[in-house]
């Protein structure tokens, strides 16, 4: 069992963290980082910085320039990688965002040096399935997992091409929109989870707009997962290189309330 | 569905292939909540080309609305002044709205209506495209926002206020260096979060598959006119056609309909800005390399680290780190030359072409014009150079002035 499946495994769902690299410095996120693992994440996604966010709310698209202005190269995400891996040799590590910077040298390099990093798996933004060839085969030759997203307008006829070549676990994204902005109804989450879960054996994690302990925990009794990022990096903006006291705090708020939202 | 022919394997007018790749160009790189919209204009976009009746449509408001044919203009003191090869101008600055952008916007608008969208959004850089856009959504009746950097809004100020008499909100970004490539950034934001009722009206031959190629066909009217006028006016094809690319959407409209004319040479201008040796310019396929940005892969001002760099250029059309997918494909199989021509040269053209036939153009066309002094005496007296006036320069009278010194 790998460190992604082993994350899943549990009898209670997992929380799922994410914070960008470098933000407010590449010399900060380890302690970040620390933090989150420390607060009770189970699996950790960290943001490769881009200049043009695309899918990303305010909150997400400053942080991606606070890395950037501070210098962050993505060297540096991979040596922040590699550090983790080495504190924290259980916890699963994704790297999360767009295609160019993932494919600048190459997807051959870039699975590689994923799988030197310790790194578990990739979500990318702008690759859909239709678009795979351009990733996903480096990936899968290089035992990383090539996590899909789904989304309320991905239909039954859709979801089988979403699904073929994915791995790790499936990501619902909860609202048609962008990163850290309205919250979906609990029903219709209820409902795309049931329906994505027809169709895979793969974890099903929702994300996008989640923020507080009570919401995390209303999803989580209903999924494998939940993704908690822009009150995450919001943490980051107000506190930067201090951040990783409050984000403990919070995480821990968080990890408490999806762990034990089947109990209450 | 099985073709009635088989495609000639010689041609460079069969791209793109089915999933929207022009050799390694091009594709569908988006967020997986747009790729069943992408699909559903794909297929809409297939059934109105098979429609005898959009075609008609599309026809008559090109005729009626837009003012089409363009004229075929022969520039006898610039051929004078050049003292090469005959110089003639496709006129499309004398289209509603001033510019090439209308053609594209009034196809893309007629197919908003048969999906049954009910709002139209879209970028904008110089705010030519913006313009066309709420004209045509004034035309149909449909709400309209135009996502503008606030850059641009300020340097273009006439065509903010153009859009905003027209009915449209035109929304303002602040983001990154507040140009074209915010602008589109915030577009597709905004679309994600409002893909149920709102269509996309991209303003250049880029984005995801199928925009690179219906943006082209639509934009084809200026090449099908165009060839079809140097016929029947001259007997024969012109031997050089010059257009400036941004997008590149007048250009692939100019050369498209002649790719598979091989007399027919072809030069795309790309923005110099400072020079393509400094960090201030808008080359893409001279000073850049592949990589993946706004749903397509192609040419693109990059870091090693695939980081977009900003682009300059003092024309805000052509203030992109990109190119559309077929320019790029069209670079690399060497069938059209691209040559950067600087903010400085493109000025001085602006100022020959008011000077010596009378006509104000777009700095966007302008840099077209600048390519002419390099390359007319490179042809005889009896050979002919069509150049694309893609746009007027109303819009730009601010911006020339700002650069020679004068306050209005």
């Amino acid at each position: 069992m790998n460190r992604l499946s082993a994350a899943f495994a549990k009898s209670r769902p997992a929380l799922v963290t994410f914070i960008t690299g470098g933000d407010p410095t590449p010399e900060a996120t380890p302690a970040i980082l620390d933090a989150l693992v420390e607060g009770g994440a189970d699996v950790i996604e960290l943001g490769m910085p881009f200049t043009d966010p695309m899918a990303d709310g305010p909150a997400i698209q400053a942080a991606n320039l606070r890395a950037l202005g501070a210098g962050t190269r993505t060297a540096d995400i991979f040596a922040i990688a590699k550090g983790f891996r080495q504190r924290h040799p259980d916890t699963p590590l994704i790297l999360m965002g767009y295609a160019n910077p993932m494919i600048a040298r190459g997807a051959d390099w870039f699975a590689n040096a994923c799988a030197e990093a310790g790194v578990d798996g990739i979500i990318c933004v702008d690759i859909p399935s239709e678009e795979d060839g351009e990733i996903g085969p480096a990936l899968r030759a290089h035992g990383i997992a090539f996590i899909r997203l789904a989304t309320p307008t991905t239909d039954a006829a859709r979801l089988p091409a979403v699904l073929d070549g994915s791995s790790g676990f499936l990501y619902y994204v909860s609202v048609a929109g962008i990163t850290g902005k309205q919250q979906a109804q609990l029903a219709s989450i209820e409902e795309a989870v049931a329906k994505l879960k027809a169709g895979t054996d793969l974890p099903v994690v929702v994300g996008f707009g989640v923020r507080t302990p009570e919401q995390a925990a209303d999803i989580a009794k209903h999924a494998d997962g939940v993704v908690v990022g822009s009150a995450i990096v919001d943490l980051v903006a107000t506190h930067g290189a201090d951040a990783a006291e409050p984000v403990r705090t919070l995480v821990a708020s968080l990890a408490q309330a999806v762990h034990t939202c089947h109990l209450a | 569905m099985t073709p009635i022919t088989t495609p000639n394997p010689n041609s460079f007018r069969t791209q793109p292939d089915e999933r929207g790749h022009f050799g390694q160009f091009g594709g569908r790189y988006v967020a997986e909540t747009l790729m069943p919209l992408i699909l559903d204009l794909e297929a809409e976009y297939k059934r109105a080309k098979a429609d005898p009746a959009f075609k008609a449509e599309f026809d008559d408001l090109l005729e009626h609305y837009v003012g089409r044919p363009s004229p075929l203009y022969f520039a006898p003191r610039l051929t004078e002044a050049l003292g090469g090869a005959q110089i003639w101008f496709k006129r499309e600055e004398l289209n509603h709205t001033g510019a090439h952008k209308i053609n594209n916007c009034i196809g893309q608008i007629l197919l908003a209506i048969r999906m049954g969208k009910t709002r139209i959004i879209a970028e904008t850089g110089a705010g030519q495209h913006g313009v066309a856009t709420a004209t045509v959504c004034a035309r149909f009746g449909l709400p309209c926002t135009i996502f503008m950097g606030a850059t641009d809004v300020a340097r273009q100020k006439p065509n903010v206020f153009r859009m905003k008499l027209l009915g449209a909100e035109v929304v303002p970004v602040t983001s990154g260096a507040a140009t074209l490539k915010d602008a589109m950034n915030e577009a597709l934001r905004h679309w994600v979060a409002n893909v149920h009722d709102t269509f996309y009206i991209i303003g250049t031959a880029a984005g995801p598959h199928p925009y690179p190629e219906l943006v082209r066909d639509f934009q084809s009217v200026i090449g099908k006119e165009a060839r079809a006028q140097m016929l029947a006016r001259t007997g024969r094809l012109p031997d050089l056609l010059i257009a400036a690319v941004g997008g590149g959407s007048n250009a692939i409209g100019l050369f498209h309909p002649f790719l598979d004319d091989p007399s027919v040479q072809m030069i795309g201008v790309e923005a110099g800005g400072h020079g393509v040796d400094t960090d201030q310019h808008a080359a893409s396929l001279t000073g850049g390399v592949p990589g993946i940005l706004h749903g397509n892969k192609t040419y693109l001002l990059q870091d090693e680290d695939g980081q977009i760099t900003e682009a300059h250029s003092i024309s805000a059309g052509l203030d992109y780190p990109g190119i559309g997918p077929e320019h790029s494909w069209l670079h690399e199989i060497g069938r059209v030359k691209y040559l950067p021509i600087n903010d400085d040269e493109a000025l001085q053209a602006f100022q020959d072409c008011c000077r010596l036939e009378g006509i104000i153009p777009a700095l966007e066309s302008a840099h077209a014009l600048a390519a002419l002094p390099k390359v007319a005496k490179q042809f005889g007296k009896d050979q002919m150079i069509l150049v694309n006036v893609s746009g007027r320069g109303d819009k730009d009278i601010f911006t020339v002035a700002d650069k020679l010194g004068t306050s209005l």
